[in-house]
């Protein structure tokens, strides 16, 4: 495993590419598959290390972060078929009623 | 039967419990009453066979102490419930369960069909309670844990009718009045503890105790504080000068409470409560003349303005302020058995006075509701010649009026003149026991008149109420009548247990029988009283005739006064009325006695009330707390726009703030 850093810059990548998505994007859908695509950009460093460091934590957490994930994905889309019900429209700026 | 004393007071307990948890669902009279007045009739027979046990003992084992269960164990104190029977405390239980069962009988008929009937009967049972733990106990924390109780069912009764604000605000005054003095008790009771515990090492409250270790106490100084404190509440509970204020307004309960509660019972614990505590009373010359003074002044004053009152209960009301001055005179020249003499018989006759007035009350209410009239039912101007409607209350009330004054032959005149020679003879307080005697005698004087001026203006005379009402009025039923027969009767020979030497001498050497009865419970305050008495306290038997004499002529000028003004000639008390307007106001009005207290006491006490409530409260208080707010409020006004609802935002400060903490670990 000579070249972590090649595994940890992909990763490194991803994870910006999910954070930028996050920030500027307005629908939730596509919000949502960024945040998944930061979750995975983690998984893949999870992963890397654990071979590199010869143990095998790294890839159980990265089941764990696998499940949460799942879970995460079946109450994040239950809440935007919900929200969508109400408003006919994903857009987070139209979430905006929990303010001063 | 001494170790059954506990019973006593738990079958007033015991009635009141059920009265109270289940008399609204029993509904029915006859069983309310019932169990009320079998409860306080048990109590008496128990007491009964105390009474006779211990006429059976010879006179120096009559001391019986009995621990129901331990109280109050807490480092030096040790507190007991616990009962103490002696001479004393027998006499106390007897007056309280013979003269209560009485009144509860005479409720039931009373308090027909008034609403609350059960209510009634279950403040009666925790009022007979609590009377009995204050006269039983064995020491002052259990005697005061009946002080309290008693004041709490003063404040209950009065304010029966609570939904009369006059009722109301009454028992409010009784209570807040008792409160003062009650203070004082407490605090008498801290010095002594602490005299005795850090002085001796004795930690108690516990009346032999004290008793045995009373020889170490000194002659004036901290008992004159302790015993000044003890006097304090005494003035609360037996309505002395200054505190005796509540004890009239007390007649707006019904009168039976009246009778039972501020005339024979609760009304004496004061007088009780110096008698158990002789042996420390006795040591502070200085608080014996206060009391003294205190209860011959009260004893005249309150006599003065029972002689303008219209209200039939009023007069009695002062009346029994005037008696209960006597007994403190008596209390404070040292004749403690006089006192506890005329705290008995007080107790029979006042009782039959107040329970006679409450059956004319009863009957001119009865006779003014089926004509139609609004007069006011307890206005003596309003009554006249009941004597031929009212035939067995006329007698009885005539009898008790006869003994109150001290005519001869009568219970009263027994005890009275008994305390009149003793403040005459008694070398406690040098010249002053002159004056004593001429201010008791003088209120002596008042007695008779203003109680024969009751009788004459409520039993002679011409009715005053229209014909149509005069028909209805009619005697009491039985169950009224029979307790008014026995207290009558009472008030005639009661008074033969403690005949004065002079005339048991005279009839073939009846001794005294009352006098030997509490003599061991006084003997070691009397032997403490020869310590600084007066020498010379010798009088010959000719000069205790003379005032025996003297104070019978008093009595008989009194009703002869009475007489003349409201018999033969009814119209000298109106010209009297008007030669001397402003003497007849200020008696009228009590001596502006309230309005005194108002201007003094009350009105201060609002004021500054209202500017702790208006000025510290509202500016101070208020101000901090809505301060605090205010600046909250303020700070958060500002920061709270950061909160936008815009999920955006959230994130972009988000990934700001792990920038900048990623950055400084990166970098520092």
């Amino acid at each position: 495993m000579e070249n972590l850093n090649s595994y940890l810059i992909v990763s490194a990548i991803l994870f910006s590419i999910g954070t930028i998505g996050v920030l500027t994007r307005k629908n939730a859908i596509v919000m949502f598959m960024c945040i998944e695509l930061m979750l995975n950009a983690v998984n893949l460093t999870f992963v890397a290390f654990s071979r590199y460091l010869g143990n095998l934590d790294g890839q159980v957490f990265v089941f764990f972060v696998m499940t949460v994930a799942a879970a995460e994905a079946a109450v994040g889309l239950a809440l935007m078929i919900a929200f969508y019900n109400n408003r006919e429209s994903i857009d987070v700026d139209d979430v905006n009623l929990m303010k001063w | 039967m001494f170790d059954n004393v506990w019973l006593i007071p738990l079958f007033p307990l015991i009635g009141f419990l059920i009265n109270g948890f289940f008399g609204k669902k029993i509904k029915n009279e006859a069983v309310i009453g019932g169990i009320g007045t079998l409860m306080i009739f048990l109590s008496f027979i128990v007491s009964c066979g105390i009474l006779m046990q211990m006429i059976g003992l010879p006179a120096e084992q009559r001391v019986f102490e009995k621990v129901v269960f331990p109280w109050i164990h807490s480092g030096n104190l040790k507190v007991d419930m616990a009962f103490l029977l002696d001479p004393l405390s027998c006499v106390m239980i007897m007056v309280v369960t013979g003269v209560g069962t009485l009144i509860h009988l005479y409720s039931i008929g009373y308090m027909h069909g008034e609403e609350g009937f059960y209510r009634f009967f279950a403040y009666l049972n925790l009022f007979c309670m609590s009377m009995l733990l204050l006269v039983l106990g064995n020491n002052m924390l259990v005697m005061f844990i009946g002080w309290e109780g008693v004041g709490l069912c003063s404040y209950l009764l009065i304010g029966y009718y609570f939904h009369k604000k006059s009722a109301g605000d009454a028992a409010k005054k009784a209570f807040v009045m008792n409160r003062v003095g009650d203070f004082g008790f407490l605090i008498g009771m801290f010095t002594l503890f602490w005299w005795f515990g850090s002085n001796h090492n004795i930690w108690t409250i516990n009346f032999t105790e004290i008793k045995a270790a009373s020889h170490l106490l000194p002659y004036g100084g901290v008992v004159t504080v302790a015993t000044l404190c003890f006097f304090l509440g005494a003035t609360g509970k037996s309505a002395q000068l200054p505190l005796y204020t509540w004890l009239p307004d007390a007649m707006e309960g019904p009168t039976p409470v009246s009778a039972l509660i501020h005339a024979a019972t609760m009304v004496t614990a004061g007088v009780y409560m110096i008698g158990r505590m002789s042996f420390v009373f006795i040591k502070s010359p200085e608080t014996m003349m206060v009391v003294a003074v205190i209860g011959a002044a009260t004893a005249i004053f309150a006599a003065t303005i029972g002689t303008a009152q219209n209200d039939i209960k009023r007069v009695l009301a002062y009346s029994t302020v005037s008696q209960l001055g006597f007994m403190f005179l008596a209390m404070g020249v040292g004749a403690f058995t006089a006192g506890i003499f005329h705290l008995m018989t007080h107790a029979f006759f006042k009782a039959c006075l107040f329970l006679g007035s409450g059956s004319v009350i009863h009957s001119m209410h009865h006779a003014l509701h089926h004509a139609h009239s609004h007069d006011d039912a307890q206005d003596m101007r309003n009554m006249g010649g009941l004597k031929s409607a009212m035939p067995i209350t006329f007698i009885t009330f005539l009898v008790s009026t006869i003994a109150i004054a001290g005519i001869p032959g009568f219970s009263g005149f027994f005890s009275k003149d008994e305390i009149l020679w003793q403040a005459f003879s008694n070398p406690f307080h040098g010249q002053l026991n002159m004056v004593l005697w001429g201010v008791g005698a003088i209120a002596a004087c008042f007695t008779a008149f203003y109680m024969f001026r009751l009788v004459f203006m409520t039993f002679f005379g011409e009715c005053r109420i229209t014909p149509k009402a005069k028909g209805h009025l009619h005697e009491s039923p039985l169950v009224i009548t029979i307790p008014l027969m026995v207290l009558g009767l009472l008030a005639v020979v009661g008074g033969y247990i403690g005949l004065p030497k002079l005339i048991g001498d005279m009839l073939g050497g009846i001794p005294n029988y009352f006098e030997h009865w509490l003599e061991p419970v006084f003997a070691q305050a009397h032997e403490y009283s020869t310590q600084y008495a007066h020498a010379g306290g010798h009088h010959s038997h000719s000069l205790e005739w003379g005032l025996m004499g003297l104070s019978v002529v008093i009595a008989l000028i009194g009703i002869t006064i009475a007489f003349t003004l409201y018999i033969k000639n009814t119209e000298l008390p109106g010209k009297f009325t008007a030669t001397f307007p402003a003497l007849h106001r200020a008696v009228y009005n009590k001596w502006y006695m309230d309005e005194l207290y108002d201007f003094a006491i009350v009105n201060p006490c609002k004021a500054l009330g209202r500017f702790l409530w208006k000025g510290f409260d509202v500016v101070v208080i208020d101000g901090i707390v809505n301060g605090v707010a205010n600046v909250v409020l303020g700070f958060s006004g500002i920061f709270r726009f950061i909160q936008s609802g815009l999920i955006g935002n959230y994130a972009w400060s988000m990934a700001f703030g792990v920038v900048v903490i990623l950055g400084y670990y990166v970098f520092k």
